[in-house]
């Protein structure tokens, strides 16, 4: 299986305080991987320097063999790399629909061609395939800010899957959501995991959706990977149980 | 609303203004025109709509805040009279207006945008006040504070437009082209590129919408308009001098889109008809008339910040439910 | 030589006074996301106050000036915080700017209304004659500037350093969230940092109005001086506000005497688009995270 995600001894400190420590890791085309550890373990932090928005002290991330450490985070998107927020999620004032196709249209033609073609720049089917994925049809024309937080957090990874990336980080993808929603939601993700062949980055603090997900895992503490491998195994890591229970 | 209908209310619009200086009484409506003075208003309203259209770009879609276009009209009004003057026609002069004042916009907006976000309205504050400094001192080829006097209005395609009816129904023209170019870069993807920007840039940019290029463009398209318009300025005025071009009118720019509605399709025009007109309403108060537009400005802002637009918008809204509108 | 060193002197004269309009202006956006597009007209009023204390209520110069500083905290202190900040700041930011240029525009034009569009001469706290220093020949207003004008830095640093309450306006000025988690009693901090900024603004105003003479259309020149150093000196420091101050008001005399005056206005400009160009994180200021 190919890597896709090649990271390499990324640091990064905010004046003075480590957030992250030499991290290490590959992620396999097709993998679910998840990044767990307790609160300030770097978890965000090791997430933004991969996504662009913040340039590392030192490391090397590359996507597909290409070296695209410290690029913009639109750069990266148009590179087929994307990402769902822990909480700034959807345009309100766009309607459902709106969101999706605004999700794909930069990586349809030029800037300028969109100027002068359909509005939708063609995307309507699409994103009508995307609302019946996600089970949204019937709730196309309506505003987002309308839709109650759990449909907010499902029109979030649809836009996130619209331009067809290879790469999907989420961050925090079960917060705040119920259980009912939840499950619909695992059930997506591995269902356009499996249909696609997209792989997955997820940092979750919510466990069980966490094992229930992701294929492997990787575990982080005060800035440093401290255990790796299948969730049965990082599960009973003495090692993790620790940094867990230390906090 | 539909691109087609709101095309079509676009061009009964135009007709109806178009109408509105022109004596009907000859062709039996008991209507009189308005005479050269009132023709001149209208005119004027047009122009600095389309200098508001383009804050109302910067401000209302790209969220970004201008201080300097009165600088870029200014820029726009002098090339224009000091090449006419020179026997180049008026469509070179207008052309040239619009694209140097956009390149000006691009280096402008540049340094700027890659820095904090207010730090274009200081940037743009500065750089109005070099513009006047430049307009005042130049003598040689601005005239200094005497100016340029006796700017010729332009003729089209061999139909002079001295006439003040004739010349309105000219500018009338470029700015409906230049409301409907407007109208169409807002319905495109480009359209929500910006709403998107202004909104969340943050999850603009994780969508692939390069946040600074977008912003830049909208800033330097902003900036063309108002040279737009002051290239329309030079001839509908005649005479140009720095005073029009300085830091207050271009604050003023920024008060009149917020007031008619910043981010709405129609604000810009509202806010520039309230411009021009409210000194001659309050002539009889003229040195009180500024004083008043700033607590009106600052009364607004606190209950209506969406501007007259934005209040009437969500008076229509409230009527149409209360009606049993839409389930 | 001597002569360079008299511009020296009067341009840091100068410089402090607009290092006062420059360090008020920051406090004000770092504590609370206020952005005062009318601080240079916060700088020109306070003349006026005195001006009209004196005129109108006959009273003495030094009463006058007291006066003014009073007037100013519970105007451009309180009320500007109660009036139209509080109410606008939930509204967003656009809206505050707005209101703040309006209420510039509403400053300028209620003085040239109310009080007069002329020039008004305004006295000094101490007389113009020449003491020599050193060799070189200073006025003593220029002195009395200085030291006064430095000791209301002075004792802005000691008070914002060495008092409970200034390190608390400092965490506030930081991280309001942390140091309101902390107990710090974050609204009291916002209204001192209003208050300290109107008495900053008094302060430059009177001390500027003897040399500009006192002009309804004071305000433009220095607020954009006021916004430039603060910018130049590096937004985020009250320090950078000190150093970009100094160095307007130096380079600004050192310009008026060797460059043609008609540019003189242009000086603070360039100087902001050297610094937005090579170093925009100004002068002292630390190299911002790219937040997008």
């Amino acid at each position: 299986m190919t890597v896709l995600l090649e990271v390499r001894d990324i640091e990064k400190s905010f004046g003075g305080v480590q957030a992250v420590r030499g991290v290490s890791f590959d992620v396999r085309e097709g993998e679910i991987l998840g990044v767990i550890g307790p609160n300030g373990s770097g978890k965000s932090t090791l997430f933004n320097c991969i996504l662009g928005q913040l340039a590392p002290d030192r490391g090397r991330v590359r996507v597909d063999g290409r070296d695209v450490t410290g690029l913009r985070p639109s750069r990266l998107n148009r590179l087929g790399v994307s990402r769902t927020f822990q909480l700034l999620q959807v345009f309100p004032q766009l309607t459902v629909r709106e969101n999706l196709v605004l999700a794909a249209q930069e990586h349809r033609g030029t800037r300028l061609g969109r100027l002068f073609g359909a509005p939708d720049v063609g995307l309507g089917p699409e994103a009508d395939r995307m609302l019946e994925f996600f089970r949204l049809t019937r709730l196309a024309g309506a505003m987002a800010g309308s839709l109650s937080y759990g449909q907010q957090k499902l029109l979030d990874a649809a836009m996130a899957f619209m331009s067809g990336s290879r790469l999907v980080l989420l961050d925090e993808p079960a917060g705040g959501v119920n259980l009912t929603m939840l499950a619909d939601l695992r059930e997506r993700l591995e269902a356009i995991n499996r249909e696609t062949r997209a792989t997955f980055v997820v940092i979750e603090h919510n466990m069980e959706f966490v094992m229930a997900l992701c294929t492997r895992l990787i575990v982080l503490a005060e800035g440093r990977i401290i255990a790796e491998g299948p969730p049965a195994e990082v599960r009973r890591d003495p090692a993790v149980i620790e940094a867990y229970l230390g906090h | 609303m539909s691109a087609g209908r709101s095309l079509l209310v676009g061009l009964a619009l135009v007709a109806v203004l178009a109408l509105v200086p022109v004596d009907l009484t000859d062709i039996g409506l008991p209507y009189p025109g308005l005479r050269r003075y009132g023709t001149y208003i209208l005119t004027l309203w047009l122009v600095t709509a389309i200098a508001a259209m383009g804050v109302n770009l910067i401000v209302g879609y790209a969220g970004q805040e201008t201080l300097a276009q009165a600088a870029f009209v200014g820029i726009g009004a002098y090339l224009t009279a000091i090449v006419t003057k020179a026997g180049v026609p008026f469509g070179v002069a207008f052309a040239a207006s619009a694209l140097v004042t956009f390149v000006v916009g691009v280096l402008l907006g540049f340094p700027a945008l890659r820095v904090q976000k207010h730090y274009l309205a200081f940037v743009t504050l500065a750089f109005t006040v070099l513009c006047w400094l430049v307009f005042r001192n130049e003598q040689w080829l601005t005239g200094g504070v005497m100016g340029i006097r006796d700017i010729e209005r332009p003729s089209f395609l061999g139909w002079p437009l001295r006439n003040h009816v004739r010349f309105y129904w000219f500018v009338l023209g470029i700015t409906s082209i230049l409301t409907f170019v407007l109208w169409w870069i807002l319905r495109s993807p480009w359209g929500r590129a910006f709403t998107a920007l202004r909104e969340n840039p943050l999850r603009a940019e994780s969508l692939g919408i390069d946040v600074r290029l977008y912003t830049l463009v909208a800033f330097a398209l902003g900036c063309a308009y108002g040279g737009m318009a002051g290239s329309l300025y030079a001839p509908l005025v005649e005479f140009i001098d720095p005073s029009p071009f300085a830091l207050g009118p271009s604050l003023l720019f920024m008060l009149m889109v917020v007031i008619g509605g910043s981010g709405t399709f129609l604000g810009p025009f509202v806010g520039a008809g309230i411009a021009v007109l409210l000194p001659e309403w309050l002539r009889a108060w003229e040195t009180w008339y500024l004083l008043i537009y700033a607590v009106l400005v600052m009364v607004m802002m606190a209950f209506f910040p969406g501007g007259i637009v934005g209040l009437l918008s969500r008076l229509l809204a409230r009527r149409g439910t209360a009606t049993g509108g839409r389930p | 030589m001597a002569d360079f060193l008299q511009l020296l002197i009067s341009g840091l004269a100068t410089g402090a006074i607009y290092a006062l309009a420059a360090i008020g202006f920051t406090l004000l956006w770092q504590t609370s996301q206020t952005i005062n597009f009318a601080q240079g007209e916060f700088v020109m009023v306070p003349a006026f106050l005195a001006l009209i204390a004196m005129r109108w209520l006959g009273l003495p110069f030094v009463a006058s000036l007291v006066v003014a500083v009073l007037a100013s905290m519970l105007l451009l202190g309180v009320a500007f915080r109660y009036v139209v900040v509080g109410p606008l700041i939930r509204r967003g930011v656009l809206p505050l700017v707005i209101s703040t240029i309006a209420l510039g525009i509403l400053l300028k034009e209620g003085v040239k209304d109310f009080y007069s569009a002329e020039a008004q001469s305004f006295p000094t706290l101490l007389p113009d004659t020449l003491i020599t220093v050193a060799g070189v020949s200073v006025s003593l207003a220029q002195l009395g500037v200085l030291v006064v004008a430095f000791a209301v830095i002075g004792g802005l640093q000691w008070f914002l350093a060495g008092t409970r309450t200034g390190r608390q306006m400092q965490a506030t000025a930081q991280n309001p969230t942390v140091a309101q988690i902390l107990g710090v009693p974050i609204e009291r901090m916002i209204l001192y940092t209003f208050l300290i900024n109107a008495v900053l603004a008094a302060m430059a105003s009177i001390l500027i109005s003897p040399i500009y003479l006192a002009k309804f259309s004071n305000g433009e020149t220095l607020g954009l001086i006021a916004f430039v150093a603060a910018i130049v000196g590096g937004f985020n420091q009250v320090r950078g506000a000190i150093v970009g101050g100094l160095l307007i008001g130096v380079l600004d005399n050192l310009a008026a005497a060797y460059v043609s005056t008609a540019y003189r206005q242009a000086i603070p400009l360039l100087l902001l688009v050297l610094v937005i160009l090579f170093r925009p994180q100004g002068l002292l200021g630390r190299r911002e995270e790219r937040a997008v």
